[in-house]
């Protein structure tokens, strides 16, 4: 059922994308507070907040793991934007924090919101006067085109196909189920429930491997954040320096919001690599420095990689690394030695060798980086790809409404409980590639099977 | 000067009897116009009632005080309920009837309804004045006049029967076609369309070889379609068993032979035929890595010399139906009664009634039935109670009936018919409710019946009954998850049962959630104290109860489900759309909804919503049109 979207709580990210000092998360519906209440931990719990009051707390993922300090609004219907319960995030500034928020939020039951949604309600929420009733028409109207636009060139892609073919796939498992329900007269043979089963575990496995994609969708989507690291005089500026030289489509050149984190882009092989120059890892007196540290910090842990950097005349900083290790997951690192212009040393084998100054190496250590950057994907050149959140959560909740059927007939439930979890599954499809009707299935079993006595 | 009648009822068939029975109940006089007052509820086709969301529709119309169930329960000669190994919802009740008694009950029952007159003449033009109905024209009688009519004709508008190439006109095997109707509603303004449905041949019985055949009997312990059959005196009539046999290549064969002189494939029949229900020649073709095709043979009645070979309807010539049948298995020396043939018929695409079905062009004029696209008595007659609720609470200034998805297999059908409209003709199936695990035969009673008795059709006396059987259903869930069972209670009866053993104690909610056990089974083990034996006694007494409260606990975590579905799309199900909205006027609509929308005007968001080409941006556009 993908009709009562009025009903969702909604929730996109409200300021423009990009890094700013502050950007603000908007969520709008019924489940507003209580989807906020499962990731947000401060003093009060959003039960217990007045209405239109803001709260300093944190933000926390399902493992309690920290993941911003924030400000939260809670407004209470009818006196908000949307004229919904709304409630608004402000965190700090950085795109990844916001996706993270993001993510959270739509594991649960929120979907993200559509462009002009939140206009769109406060309009039906009599938040809007009339005069302005025209302008919302024409924008939901111009977003229609753009969005059929959008859906139009999806529906060329990889993915549609997959998902049509997964769809049509579950049609024809239904159809049988439905036969044997609606035909029950009839002399046909019927599905058995081993056969059954395994139809429905292949797809399983399929939507798993369209799920795998999405990191790789991301990559190619958003980029990867690349956290340079290590000591002061390690040639982390000439690294830099040497990797946009080599690209040779430099995208941008960003100021860091910091004074100490530097942001560059650079593309390789197709892949957006966003590369950010840390301060150091250690403890410092000087207050703004330690602030410089604590960003620094914040930039690692949100790194889908990281290159730690050491250089020959220092060598391998076992201590420094140590810290990283308390940020970073191991398998996001990869180990780089700096200087081999200046002497030839011996190095450890799981190390990258190059020159910042000559350019030595440096194709091996992009390779390296596009290698570790995809290789948790499950990606060939004729793969689908999963890159939109939206269609993410779609899946997600495509798997599980099959997990559930196989479990039914595990549990010897009758087809007819078996087929409203595959009619879910079909309807999250759906979402995907566009709507859905009933009737599909009924067309399909008359022009498959012959019946009627 | 004419005569005059607050309803005027063109046809008596099943969906013409409900349709003047419910009228009137309600207080309103009733013309039932037919060309044959012995013909009533006669069965066109098959002489069966219910089956696969039939019977459902047959119970539902029984709780919304109708006839039909009553009708099947005295005149059926085998009873069985259909998918009985598969869950509840699907269990479907049908029965073979004796086709001449039928028809000679539903006449013994309408001629004894008070307000019902039946007049034996043939129905010609419907008259209409200033956008509301007036009237009928009548052959003999002249013109009659009426508050609303119910045009229920069946497949009799300038019907055509069809045999090989020879076609001849009428309804049914017969009897004369009605003329005139289709063109004085296409004057109104009414768009017409044809479609086309089939019969097999009737065989004469003692020329069958029954010896070889498959026998296959009705249940042991037939249950009847209808609350208000005694069950005391049922089956009131002897029971009768079906064969079975199949066509084989030399059928085939013999049936291709014939193809040149097919009405369907030379393109004589114009109207589209049922994919469920194919001819015989049109399965070899579409299917012909079949090597054969099931057969039933239907008894026609306890003293008719006639079977109905069921899974062979045919319109090739009447010679090659002959030989292809004597190379049938136990057909070898069949004689034919009666050819099968095809019949073609005018019907008016449904997507021009509203929800109550009541025209939207013409006031106080209703379609019921064939005429609005669909096939099966059952059917017929769903919309036919409906139809004559809605005519006379119309007159007699009751609210409409509009049952909704969520409540019946009824509401199902008419809001299909009316929102997607129909090229085919219209068949219900289970799969077509997307409520399926609530719209369920046992439960019939508990969503309508609070209908029938709100506009009169069902007594006080059974209202209240239901209404204490509520209290106690009600009253059972909350037993049933309050008292538990302690192992040493039970383990000795789950090890004996090569079951998973409990632990200390159990609820008897959960324990009923064990597919293996029945709550029957459980609650003969209550000892707690007296009162909770007393009450699992009560229960155990109360077959009705006990059954919906098993369904209700054994299957919680789905009806919970479906429930919650029902009440996230109630909002949009209760949102109303004036029929007056001009939707040319909206320009941010896309093109296909905007003509979609203006084509069937959905009363509600919801039914906006089931409309294909609609999209969500539609929607949402009508929806900031609806505030302004």
């Amino acid at each position: 059922m993908n009709h009562p979207y009025l009903e969702d709580t909604i929730a996109a990210i409200a300021t423009p994308n990009g890094v700013g000092a502050i950007s603000v998360i908007r969520i709008s519906g019924s489940n507003a507070a209580s989807v906020a209440n499962k990731i947000f931990k401060g003093k009060v719990g959003l039960s217990a907040m007045k209405a239109n009051s803001v709260h300093h707390g944190k933000i926390v993922n399902e493992q309690g793991e920290f993941i911003d300090d924030v400000l939260l609004t809670l407004f209470k219907h009818p006196n908000s934007y949307t004229g919904e319960d709304v409630v608004e995030i402000s965190y700090h500034g950085s795109p990844l924090i916001g996706q993270k928020i993001m993510e959270l939020l739509l594991k649960q039951e929120v979907r993200a919101a559509e462009p002009g949604e939140f206009t769109k309600r406060a309009f039906l929420n009599n938040k809007l006067d009339l005069a302005q009733a025209e302008a919302v028409i024409d924008i939901i109207s111009s977003r229609t085109d753009a969005s059929l636009r959008g859906a139009r060139d999806q529906l060329d892609g990889l993915l549609s196909k997959n998902v049509t073919e997964l769809r049509k796939s579950l049609l024809d498992t239904l159809s049988f189920l439905e036969l044997e329900l609606d035909f029950a007269e009839e002399e046909l043979e019927f599905v058995a429930k081993e056969e059954l089963l395994e139809k429905i575990n292949n797809i399983i496995n399929s939507i798993e491997g369209l799920l795998a994609s999405y990191n790789f969708g991301k990559v190619i989507r958003d980029g990867v954040n690349v956290a340079i690291v290590g000591a002061p005089n390690a040639g982390k500026s000439s690294l830099l320096n040497y990797l946009l030289k080599e690209s040779r489509a430099i995208v941008s050149s960003i100021p860091g919001t910091t004074r100490d984190i530097i942001r560059e882009e650079m593309t390789y092989d197709g892949i957006l690599f966003k590369l950010f120059d840390t301060a150091g890892l250690r403890a410092s007196e000087d207050l703004i420095e330690r602030e410089g540290i604590r960003r620094s910090n914040e930039t690692i842990k949100n790194a889908d990689l990281v290159i730690f950097l050491s250089d020959v005349e220092h060598g391998f900083d076992s201590a420094i690394f140590a810290d990283l290790l308390n940020l970073v997951n191991r398998n996001k690192i990869i180990k780089v030695m700096n200087k081999i212009d200046l002497k030839k040393l011996h190095v450890n084998d799981d190390e990258i060798k190059i020159s910042a100054l000559t350019g030595e190496g440096i194709s091996n250590l992009l390779k390296s980086m596009k290698f570790s950057a995809t290789k948790n994907a499950n990606y060939s050149e004729k793969s689908a790809i999963v890159s939109n959140v939206r269609h993410y959560n779609c899946l997600r909740r495509a798997k599980e409404s099959l997990n559930k059927a196989a479990n039914s007939i595990n549990q010897k439930f009758s087809l007819e409980f078996i087929s409203l979890d595959l009619r879910s599954t079909i309807d999250s499809l759906g979402e995907i590639i566009g709507t859905v009707t009933t009737d599909d299935v009924l067309n399909n079993i008359f022009s498959k099977f012959c019946i009627g006595k | 000067m004419s005569k005059r009648f607050d309803i005027i009822v063109i046809g008596g068939g099943h969906a013409g009897i409900e349709a003047a029975n419910a009228g009137a109940l309600m207080g309103c006089s009733v013309a039932l116009i037919t060309m044959d007052k012995h013909a009533l509820a006669r069965m066109s086709c098959n002489p069966a009632i219910g089956g696969t969301a039939k019977g459902h529709l047959v119970r539902e119309i029984d709780a919304l005080g109708g006839l039909m169930a009553g009708i099947a329960d005295r005149t059926g000669i085998q009873f069985r309920m259909l998918n009985r190994s598969k869950g509840p919802a699907v269990w479907s009740p049908r029965c073979q009837s004796d086709r001449k008694l039928y028809s000679e009950e539903a006449c013994q029952v309408v001629s004894k309804i008070k307000k019902v007159e039946i007049i034996e003449d043939s129905a010609e033009e419907i008259l209409a004045e200033g956008g509301k109905v007036s009237g009928v024209i009548l052959k003999n009688t002249g013109f009659i006049s009426g508050a609303s009519v119910i045009l229920s004709a069946g497949t009799f508008l300038n019907g055509k029967m069809h045999t090989g190439l020879s076609s001849f006109v009428g309804g049914r095997y017969g009897e004369k076609p009605a003329l005139g109707i289709t063109e004085s509603l296409v004057k109104l303004g009414f768009e017409s369309s044809r479609l086309k449905t089939g019969t097999p041949p009737r065989l004469k019985k003692e020329s069958i070889n029954w010896d070889i055949l498959e026998e296959q009997p009705g249940d042991e312990n037939p249950k009847p379609f209808s609350y208000r059959t005694d069950i005391r005196h049922f089956p009131y009539l002897p029971q009768l068993s079906c064969f079975i046999t199949h066509t084989n290549e030399a059928v085939h064969k013999i049936l291709e032979r014939g193809f040149s002189e097919s009405p369907l494939f030379t393109g004589t029949i114009k109207g589209v035929g049922p994919r469920y229900c194919p001819s015989i020649e049109d399965k070899i073709v579409r299917f012909s890595d079949k090597p054969k095709h099931q057969l039933f043979l239907e008894p026609e009645g306890l003293d008719s010399d006639q079977i109905y070979l069921n899974g062979f309807s045919t319109s090739l010539p009447a010679e090659i139906q002959y030989e292809a049948m004597r190379k049938i298995r136990g057909l070898e020396n069949v004689e034919m009664v009666r050819p099968g043939y095809a019949v073609e018929y005018d019907y008016f695409p449904p997507h021009q009634v509203d929800l109550t079905l009541e025209t939207k062009k013409v006031q106080g004029l209703y379609f019921a039935g064939q005429v609005n696209g669909t096939s099966g008595y059952e059917e017929a007659a769903a919309q036919g109670i409906v139809a004559g609720i809605n005519a006379a609470a119309k007159i007699t200034g009751k609210p409409e009936l509009v049952i909704k998805r969520n409540e019946a297999y009824t509401g199902v059908l008419i809001d299909d018919l009316v929102t997607k409209s129909t090229d085919e003709p219209y068949r219900m199936f289970t799969s077509r409710a997307e409520y399926r695990l609530i719209l369920r035969q046992d439960n019939a009673d508990r969503r309508l019946l609070k209908y029938g008795y709100d506009y009169g059709l069902i007594d006080k006396s059974q209202y209240n009954e239901l209404n204490k059987r509520e209290l106690l259903i009600t009253k059972a869930v909350t037993f049933c998850n309050e008292t538990k069972i302690s192992a040493k209670v039970i383990n000795e009866h789950l090890s004996s049962r090569s079951l998973p053993e409990i632990d200390s104690t159990e609820a008897i909610s959960k324990l009923c959630k064990r597919p293996e056990l029945k709550l029957d089974e459980i609650l003969q083990f209550v000892n707690t104290t007296e009162e909770n034996k007393m009450f699992a006694t009560t229960l155990l007494e109360n077959e009705q109860v006990l059954e919906q409260v098993e369904i209700q606990l054994k299957y919680e975590g789905y009806l919970k489900r479906q429930e919650e579905m029902i009440s996230k799309l109630e909002k949009y199900e209760s949102t109303r759309i004036p029929s007056t909205l001009n939707y040319l006027d909206i320009k941010a609509l896309s093109t296909e909804g905007r003509e979609k929308l203006n084509k069937i005007k959905p009363r509600s968001i919801g039914q906006a919503l089931r409309l294909s080409g609609v999209t969500h941006s539609d929607i949402a556009v009508l929806l900031v049109y609806l505030k302004n």
